[in-house]
C-alpha cells in the first residue's frame, strides 16, 4: 500500500443548469478497497461516469491521473483497456443470453472462424469459479437471480482484466446473506492486489469492508476518512453526509393507540403462476391492529411480496386459497379493483417498473389509483385533481417546481413520495408498504419513516416488508419473520433484534 | 405561479411552426395558389379520412406504440357494405349507422384478439388487412359500385352540393360560414377565460398572461381566417362538421375522462396501471373498437366524397394516419402524444401534398418528401427529447 493508482484532481462537471460536480478530489491507493458515501444525487455516479469514460473527456474540467499518466477517456473502452471497469447499479446483462454470452459481449473470444465458443465458455466458467458462482456459464441469465446475476457481472469485470474495480450499490437488490457473500468477496479480492471503489448507502457495509471512505455533499468532496485510523462509526458517516448529525434515525412515535385487528390472514397458501405445483407462499397467518407498524422480516425470495400482492386483489399466483378479515369480516377480495375498494392498498418495492407512470405528471401519478374520486361521472375535475396533488406535495414535502413535472424527472426519494402519495390519496386502511426506503438516500428515509408515522396516527394500519433489518426494527410494533414462503417467527418489536430474527430465519 | 417559458413553447409547439413555415413557402412557390378559398376547402375535405382514422389511431398508439394496420382495407370493406345496400334503396342515415356498426364490430373483433388473447397488434391487424382486402371485393364483387344517393352525399361531403347551406342567401361571401367562424370564436374565448379565471381565483399556476393572450389571439385569427376562405368558396363542407366533430369528442376524451387518463398510463408503465386497480385488458379493447368506429365514419366520408365504393379504396390509409400521429408527436412507445399534435401533423401532410401537386411535383417525389418529413419529424423529437436529459 502507498501506492497512489488513481487521483481525480479538481473535477467540475456541469449538466445544463447544474453543476453536478465542483473541485472534486479523489484520490485511490493501490489495493484498497475505497467508498463513495453521500446521499442521492449528491455526484457520486456523475464522478465514476467521468472516472469511466462514460462522460468523454472535454465534457469536465480537472484532471484524471492513473499509474501516474493523465487520461483522457473518450469512450469506455479507453478507460477498459486501462483496467478501469464501472458495474453499474441497474445490471447490464441480456436475459435471454447465456451468462457466458454475456459476459464476453463486446470483448468476444474470437477463433479462426469467428467467435470461439468452447473457448468463451471455458473461460467463462473459469471467472465464475473465481467468483464463488456455482452455475454452468451456458445457464441463462433469466434462469438465475438477481444475487447471482450481481456476480456475473463481476465475473465479467474480472475477465477485461479489471485492475480497478468500480461498484455502484452492489448491494442494493441483495438481501443480507448474499450482500455479505460478495463483500467477503471484495475483502479477497483485495488481497490478491484488486483496488475496489465501492458505491453504497448502506454504511455498516462500508464500514465492514472499506479501508477509506469518501464523503460527498452537493457534488464536493467533503472529507475522506480512513478506517484504520479513524474512529469511524456510522454516525460520524451520516454527519458527514447530510451536514448535520442524525441524532434519531428512526422518528419516534409517541403516544399513538394500537387498536382493535384490522386485517387478520389465516392459513394463506399461494402457488406459483407459472410452475403452478410450487408453492410460494406456505400456510401464513398474520394479523395487524389498527394504528400498528407490523414488520415482515426475512431474505430475498422468502415470499414477502408474493404474500403482499397475493392479498392484494390476487395480484400475484395461482390457486390462493385461506382466509381474509377485514375488521372483522371475511371478504374475498379477486381483483385489485376489489381490494382498493375496501381500502387495502399496495405500495410496490419497484416505483419505476410497478408504480409509476414515469412519463406523466407527479398531478397524474398522484390520482391515478382513485380517480373515480376526483370524477363526477367520468369526466375528470382538472381542478380538484391540482388541489389534490398539491395537498399531497405540501403534506408530503416532496420536492418538485410543480406538480405538473414529470415524475421520471424526480430523484428517487421524491418518487418514493409521489407512489406513496397515490397510495394515501386512495384511502386505505391497510397500507402494505414494499421496501419503502430502497434506494433512496438517509435524509429521504427519515421523513417516509415520519410519514409512517402520521398514517399510523390517523388509526391506519402500516406493513412494512424491509430487507433491511435496522429499519424493521426501528420502525415496527411487532416484527413476522418469513422464509422460503412460511412464518417462521413473530416477535414484539421490543424483544426483537437483529440475532433473534436471523435465528429465527436459520433455526426454521 | 409558475410560467411555462418561451423556449418551451417552441419546444411544443415546433410542429404547429414547420406547419406556418411550410405554409408560407408553398404560398410563395405557388404564387399564393394555395391560399385560394378552393384549396382550403380541397385540403380539409380530401383529408377528412386522416383527420378521422388519424385521431383513432392516436389512442392505439397511446397505449403503447401499438397501431392497427387493418384501417385502409376496413375503409373498403366497410364503404362496399354501405354503398350495396344503398344501391338496394337503404336510407342514407340507415346506411351510415349501420356502416359505423360494421366498423365497431370489425374493430372489437381484432380489440378482442389483441386485449383478451394477447394477440400483437400488429399481427391481428395485419391479418385483418388481408382479410378484410378481401371481403371488400367480396362485399362488392370486385365491382366499383357507385352511390347516388343525394342525402347520403350532402351529409357527408360528395356531390356539387356538400356543404351547409348559406340561410341568408348572401351574394359572394358566405354569411351562414362567417357567422359559424365568429360564433366558435366567441364560444371558444369564453371556454379559455373562464377557465382562466376560475385557475387563478384558485390560485393554481397558470401560463404568462402574454402566452395566454398569444394562444388566444392566434387560434382565434386562425378561425376567422379559416372561415373567411371558405365562406370565399362554397361555404363550410359538410365533412368539416364531422372532423370537427370528432377532433373536440376526442380532445375531451382524451384530456378529461378516465378512459383518456387509463389509455396514456397504459401507455407510460402498463405494470403500474394495473396494480392501480385498473383492468388494463379493457383500455386496449376500448382503443381498438374506437379504432373500428371511427374507421367506419372515415370510410362514409370516403365513400361519399367519391360517390362510389371500391375494392381498392382506403390503400395505404393506415400509413397517412400512423404518420399523422408521429409527426405530431406521439411516442413510438406509447404514452404520449396529443389529438392537437395529431391534427397539425395531418395538415402538414395534407399541404406538403397539396402544395407539391399545385407546383406539378412529380407523385414519386411526393411520397419521397413525405417519408423524409416523417423521418425529420421523428428524428426531431429524439433530439429534443435527449437535450431535456
Amino acid at each position: 500500500m502507498g501506492n497512489i493508482l488513481l487521483e481525480m484532481k479538481n473535477i467540475t462537471k456541469e449538466f445544463p443548469g447544474v453543476k453536478a460536480l465542483d473541485n472534486v478530489n479523489l484520490t485511490v491507493e493501490q489495493g484498497e478497497i475505497h467508498a463513495l458515501v453521500g446521499e442521492n444525487g449528491a455526484g457520486k455516479s456523475t464522478l465514476m461516469n467521468v472516472l469511466s469514460g462514460i462522460y468523454p473527456f472535454g465534457t469536465y474540467t480537472g484532471d484524471i491521473v492513473y499509474k501516474g499518466e493523465v487520461c483522457q477517456f473518450q469512450k469506455i473502452k479507453d478507460s477498459e483497456e486501462k483496467g478501469i471497469v464501472i458495474i453499474h447499479q441497474e445490471l447490464a446483462l441480456v436475459p435471454y443470453m447465456s451468462i457466458g454470452e454475456n459476459m464476453f459481449i463486446g470483448n468476444e473470444q474470437l477463433g479462426r472462424f469467428g467467435i470461439d465458443w468452447d473457448k468463451t465458455y471455458a473461460e467463462a466458467d473459469k471467472y465464475l469459479k473465481m467468483v464463488g458462482l456455482e452455475e454452468s456459464s451456458r445457464t441463462l441469465i433469466k434462469d438465475i437471480s438477481v444475487g447471482k446475476q450481481q456476480l456475473v457481472e463481476i465475473a465479467k469485470a474480472l475477465a477485461k482484466h479489471a485492475k480497478l474495480l468500480i461498484l455502484d450499490e452492489p448491494t442494493s437488490s441483495l438481501n443480507e446473506t448474499d450482500s455479505k457473500a460478495l463483500l467477503d468477496m471484495l475483502l479477497r479480492f483485495k488481497q490478491d492486489g484488486l483496488t475496489t471503489i465501492i458505491i453504497s448507502h448502506k454504511l455498516n457495509e462500508v464500514s465492514y469492508v472499506a479501508d477509506k471512505i469518501t464523503v460527498i455533499r452537493d457534488g464536493s468532496t467533503i472529507e475522506t476518512l480512513d478506517n484504520q485510523t479513524d474512529e469511524i462509526s456510522e454516525d460520524r458517516i451520516i454527519k458527514g453526509m447530510v451536514g448535520r448529525e442524525l441524532t434519531d434515525r428512526f422518528p419516534k412515535r409517541p403516544g399513538v393507540q394500537i387498536g382493535d385487528v384490522a386485517m387478520e390472514v389465516k392459513n394463506w397458501t399461494v402457488y406459483h403462476p407459472q410452475y403452478e405445483d410450487k408453492k410460494v407462499v406456505d400456510n401464513v397467518s398474520i394479523n395487524i391492529r389498527k394504528g400498528e407498524v407490523v414488520g415482515i422480516a426475512g431474505l430475498m425470495g422468502a415470499g414477502r411480496t408474493e404474500l403482499a400482492m397475493s392479498i392484494f386483489g390476487h395480484a400475484y399466483g395461482t390457486n390462493i386459497s385461506g382466509e381474509l378479515y377485514l375488521n372483522g369480516e371475511k371478504v374475498e377480495l379477486r381483483t385489485i379493483k376489489e381490494a382498493i375498494e375496501h381500502k387495502v392498498a399496495y405500495v410496490t418495492e419497484d416505483r419505476k417498473g410497478n408504480g409509476l407512470v414515469l412519463s406523466n405528471p407527479i398531478k397524474i401519478n398522484t390520482t391515478l389509483a382513485n380517480l373515480s374520486s376526483i370524477c363526477s361521472k367520468h369526466v375528470i375535475d382538472k381542478d380538484k385533481e391540482y388541489q389534490v396533488a398539491e395537498e399531497y406535495r405540501d403534506k408530503l414535502k416532496t420536492k418538485c417546481p410543480t406538480v405538473e413535472q414529470n415524475v421520471g424527472n424526480l430523484s428517487g426519494g421524491n418518487q418514493q413520495k409521489v407512489l406513496l402519495a397515490k397510495w394515501m390519496f386512495a384511502n386505505p386502511d391497510v397500507l402494505i408498504l414494499d421496501e419503502p426506503t430502497r434506494g433512496i438516500d438517509v435524509g429521504a428515509k427519515y421523513e417516509i419513516y415520519c410519514i409512517i408515522n402520521d398514517l399510523v396516527a390517523a388509526g391506519k394500519s402500516v406493513v412494512m416488508i424491509s430487507s433491511e433489518l435496522p429499519e424493521v426494527l426501528g420502525m415496527s410494533d411487532r416484527i413476522y419473520v418469513m422464509n422460503e414462503g412460511k412464518m417462521v417467527g413473530e416477535m414484539s418489536g421490543a424483544e426483537a433484534s437483529q440475532e433473534k430474527i436471523m435465528a429465527a430465519i436459520l433455526r426454521s | 405561479m409558475a410560467t411555462i417559458n418561451f423556449k418551451e413553447a417552441i419546444r411544443k409547439y415546433t410542429m404547429a411552426i414547420a406547419l406556418v413555415i411550410v405554409i408560407i413557402i408553398f404560398s410563395v412557390t405557388t404564387n399564393g395558389t394555395i391560399l385560394l378559398s378552393q384549396n382550403i376547402n380541397n385540403l380539409l375535405s380530401q383529408n377528412a379520412y386522416v383527420f378521422v382514422l388519424g385521431t383513432g389511431m392516436l389512442l392505439c398508439i397511446l397505449t403503447g406504440g401499438n397501431i392497427d394496420l387493418s384501417v385502409g382495407s376496413v375503409v373498403a370493406f366497410v364503404g362496399g357494405i354501405g354503398a350495396v345496400l344503398m344501391q338496394r334503396g337503404t336510407n342514407a342515415f340507415v346506411a351510415a349507422i349501420v356502416m359505423i356498426i360494421a366498423g365497431g364490430l370489425v374493430g372489437a373483433w381484432q380489440a378482442f384478439w389483441v386485449a383478451y388473447v394477447n394477440v400483437p397488434p400488429f399481427i391481428a391487424t395485419l391479418a385483418g388487412m388481408y382479410a378484410f382486402r378481401g371481403l371488400a371485393n367480396v362485399v362488392l364483387q370486385g365491382y366499383a359500385v357507385s352511390i347516388s344517393n343525394k342525402t347520403f352525399l350532402n351529409v357527408f361531403g360528395g356531390g356539387a352540393d356538400c356543404y351547409v347551406p348559406d340561410f341568408f342567401g348572401g351574394s359572394g361571401l358566405n354569411i351562414t360560414c362567417m357567422a359559424f367562424g365568429i360564433i366558435a370564436v366567441l364560444v371558444y374565448l369564453f371556454i379559455q377565460i373562464r377557465g382562466r379565471v376560475s385557475a387563478v381565483r384558485k390560485g393554481y399556476s397558470v401560463k404568462s398572461a402574454g402566452g395566454f393572450y398569444a394562444q388566444s389571439v392566434i387560434i382565434s385569427v386562425v378561425i376567422l381566417f379559416l372561415s373567411y376562405k371558405l365562406a370565399g368558396y362554397k361555404g363550410i363542407p359538410s365533412s368539416l362538421l364531422w372532423i370537427v366533430g370528432v377532433i373536440l369528442l376526442y380532445f375531451f376524451i382524451t384530456t378529461r375522462t378516465k378512459i383518456g387518463r387509463y389509455l396514456y398510463a397504459v401507455g407510460g408503465n402498463e405494470k403500474a396501471t394495473q396494480l392501480s386497480g385498473i383492468n388494463t385488458k379493457r383500455v386496449y379493447f376500448f382503443a381498438y373498437t374506437n379504432m373500428g368506429i371511427l374507421t367506419g365514419l372515415a370510410s362514409i366520408l370516403t365513400v361519399a366524397r367519391a360517390a362510389s365504393a371500391q375494392p381498392t379504396y382506403g390503400n395505404m390509409y393506415e400509413m397517412d394516419a400512423i404518420g399523422a400521429c408521429f409527426i405530431g408527436g406521439a411516442s413510438a412507445y406509447g404514452g404520449t402524444g396529443s389529438v392537437f399534435g395529431t391534427i397539425i401533423g395531418a395538415l402538414l401532410l395534407g399541404v406538403i401534398n397539396q402544395g407539391m401537386s399545385i407546383m406539378g411535383v412529380d407523385a414519386n417525389y411526393q411520397k419521397v418528401v413525405k417519408g423524409l418529413v416523417l423521418l425529420a419529424a421523428v428524428i426531431f423529437d429524439v433530439l429534443s427529447k435527449r437535450e431535456k436529459k
